[in-house]
């Protein structure tokens, strides 16, 4: 007990500082000094005082407070604030059915049944010692669209995708230890959760790219992202890479769950049918910057934002600065990875008065991101999941840049 | 629960998706994700045997066949007490008009999502409620609770009769209004928006 207290006593003094203590100390410099500050030089001049030493576990500055914006069901990466691809794991966006349930890792399991010749439990440690791979990809919920009003922020349109290097085992390398029946062409994928949340998955995928991983960003997953294992299917819907993984069951047909009937499922525009088991995530983009609730000064801007597809590389990015008028190629950040977001860019010069930028992805299947019309066009007006629809920003007079909502009218 | 199954509907289901190339190869050692060039072991021999008992203590889903169904029965009447008791704080005294989505309806051309105008599988529900319901102490109900609840919701909707029972035998015979609405996706990729 002592030695706890004395630790972290002792984690005080060598110099970690609450944000607090630094806003306060910043207050009492500013006063007491009461001169003019000079360029460049801090409140606290840091150059006259020792700054903190070594510590446990880092946090950002206290200036940098980047948040997730929190729902009833989802939480939402803020994406306006970060300028690369690799979302940190405090940061991923979060989509649960029966809230975040906390397991044990040593008492934690995955079971694989069903058409299998030998049905088998795993442990995490066991799960562990199979040959690991990692990946880099992007993770999107298929609901990732709100419409909103002018003043929406990247995060509150399309906030819901989050990208991350996984660390697991494959599922095909699992399912070869469990000997897989040629029979099965489905697998259930349940989790530990409150939802108990079970999607059927397409053998295909199993043996394609699927894992079951443990890690994120080489750390141990957050608890809203499945700790301490969860399935992974690049590309795919978010809600399929079933979190809190505890049983995977192969069988010869699909076990129509709740989740791929009455939910995450598209009604298409003859009014009767419906679409099911649309799990890839198709091409889409957003500008990041300047975005909501950014105002601009005429002159030069880096136009700046993400684009990914489900299905593969990114082949081209295109930028308008007149409303869609005409288009220019952006830069595309190397490496362009599979199923990966990819970063933009492109330089332009805003010469004032209103405009309207907006981007458009190209994946390497030749398929472009639609406008909102032609969306709609294809799919009639019920469809609520799988929106990618080009968004732009306006900027008016003052430079005040508004989410572009009109588009996505009707 | 992918026990004994055979039921007509399956067969038409497995027809349809196989069209639509949800096929495997039969190879089991693809392995794109895996690291290592190396070959595998023929095992392992990481993990434990799953004991008959370890897998019938998780494997609770059921199937349009109705393969998983347990053991039980439950009346309308029956399901209508528990509903009261259970679900209607949030789905409302009649299935509609509270906090949750609303679950009944037959109308194809309203945009209300309700069971009886978009579930395709009356299984589902006895799947869905045994697992998720109620929502603040899910998998509480027992067998005869949950397969009342199933009677009283697809009597609401006019599904079955108010004199309905249901049990392992006569829920996966429930012939859903919207069974035939579901179709596998087409999109591919390329030029065309779909």
């Amino acid at each position: 007990m002592t030695d706890t207290r004395n630790s972290v006593t002792t984690s005080r003094g060598r110099g970690r500082l609450t944000r607090r203590e630094v806003l306060a100390g910043a207050a009492g410099a500013i006063g007491a000094a009461a001169v003019t500050p000079v360029a460049g030089q801090q409140a606290i001049d840091t150059t006259r005082r020792p700054g903190r030493g070594p510590n446990e576990i880092d946090q950002r500055s206290p200036f940098v407070t980047p948040q997730r914006d929190p729902s009833a069901t989802s939480s939402r990466t803020p994406l306006q604030d970060l300028r690369g691809t690799i979302t940190p794991a405090d940061l991923h966006f979060e989509r649960h059915h029966g809230g975040v349930p906390e397991i044990d890792p040593d008492r934690y399991e995955l079971m694989i049944h069903g058409l299998v010749g030998r049905p088998r439990i795993f442990s995490l440690a066991d799960l562990k010692r199979f040959p690991s791979t990692s990946r880099i990809c992007f993770l999107e919920c298929s609901g990732n669209l709100r419409r909103g009003s002018p003043e929406t922020l990247p995060q509150m349109v399309c906030g819901l995708t989050s990208q991350t290097e996984w660390t697991g085992v494959g599922l095909s390398t699992l399912l070869r230890e469990v000997g897989a029946s040629p029979d099965a062409t489905w697998f259930l994928a349940e989790g530990q959760d409150a939802a108990v949340m079970t999607r059927s998955i397409p053998m295909e995928k199993a043996f394609d790219d699927a894992m079951v991983v443990y890690a994120q960003n080489g750390d141990a997953l957050m608890p809203g992202n499945g700790y301490p294992a969860r399935l992974l299917l690049p590309g795919w819907e978010g809600n399929s890479s079933v979190k809190w993984l505890r049983r995977i069951e192969l069988a010869d047909q699909p076990f129509m769950t709740r989740e791929e009937t009455s939910k995450y499922t598209d009604p298409l525009g003859d009014g009767s049918t419906v679409r099911q088991f649309s799990f890839v995530m198709d091409a889409r983009s957003i500008i990041t910057d300047p975005a909501y609730p950014r105002v601009i000064e005429p002159g030069w801007h880096e136009i700046r934002g993400l684009a990914w597809s489900g299905r593969g590389r990114i082949a081209r990015v295109d930028v308008s600065t007149d409303g869609g008028a005409t288009w220019q190629a952006a830069d595309l950040q190397e490496p362009v990875l599979d199923k990966a977001h990819v970063r933009f860019r492109y330089l332009w010069n805003w010469p004032g008065g209103p405009g309207e930028i907006m981007s458009r992805a190209t994946d390497e299947t030749g398929y472009v991101q639609p406008t909102w019309e032609a969306l709609r066009a294809a799919r009639g007006p019920r469809t609520r999941y799988h929106q990618n629809p080009i968004t732009s920003w306006t900027i008016d007079d003052d430079g005040r840049v508004l989410f572009g909502a009109e588009r996505l009218r009707s | 629960m992918s026990g004994g199954r055979g039921a007509v509907a399956t067969v038409v289901g497995l027809v349809i998706w196989a069209a639509f190339g949800f096929s495997v190869a039969g190879t089991l050692a693809a392995g794109q994700q895996r690291a290592s060039s190396a070959p595998l072991p023929d095992t392992f021999d990481f993990g434990h045997s799953a004991t008959p008992e370890e897998i019938a203590r998780l494997d609770i889903d059921v199937m349009p066949d109705g393969t998983g169904l347990p053991q039980g029965s439950g009346t309308v009447a029956e399901g209508a007490r528990t509903w009261a008791q259970s679900c209607s704080g949030c789905h409302g005294p009649e299935g509609e008009g509270a906090t949750a989505a609303p679950l009944v309806g037959r109308d194809p051309d309203s945009r209300r999502v309700t069971v009886g105008n978009y579930w395709p599988h009356a299984t589902t529900l006895y799947d869905y409620i045994n697992r998720a319901m109620p929502r603040d102490a899910p998998g509480t109900l027992t067998p005869d609770q949950v397969y009342g609840l199933v009677a009283w919701v697809l009597s609401q909707n006019a599904i079955v009769g108010e004199d309905a029972v249901m049990n392992a035998e006569s829920l996966p015979t429930v012939v859903m209004p919207a069974r035939d609405r579901f179709v596998p996706d087409d999109r591919r990729g390329g030029p065309e928006v779909r």
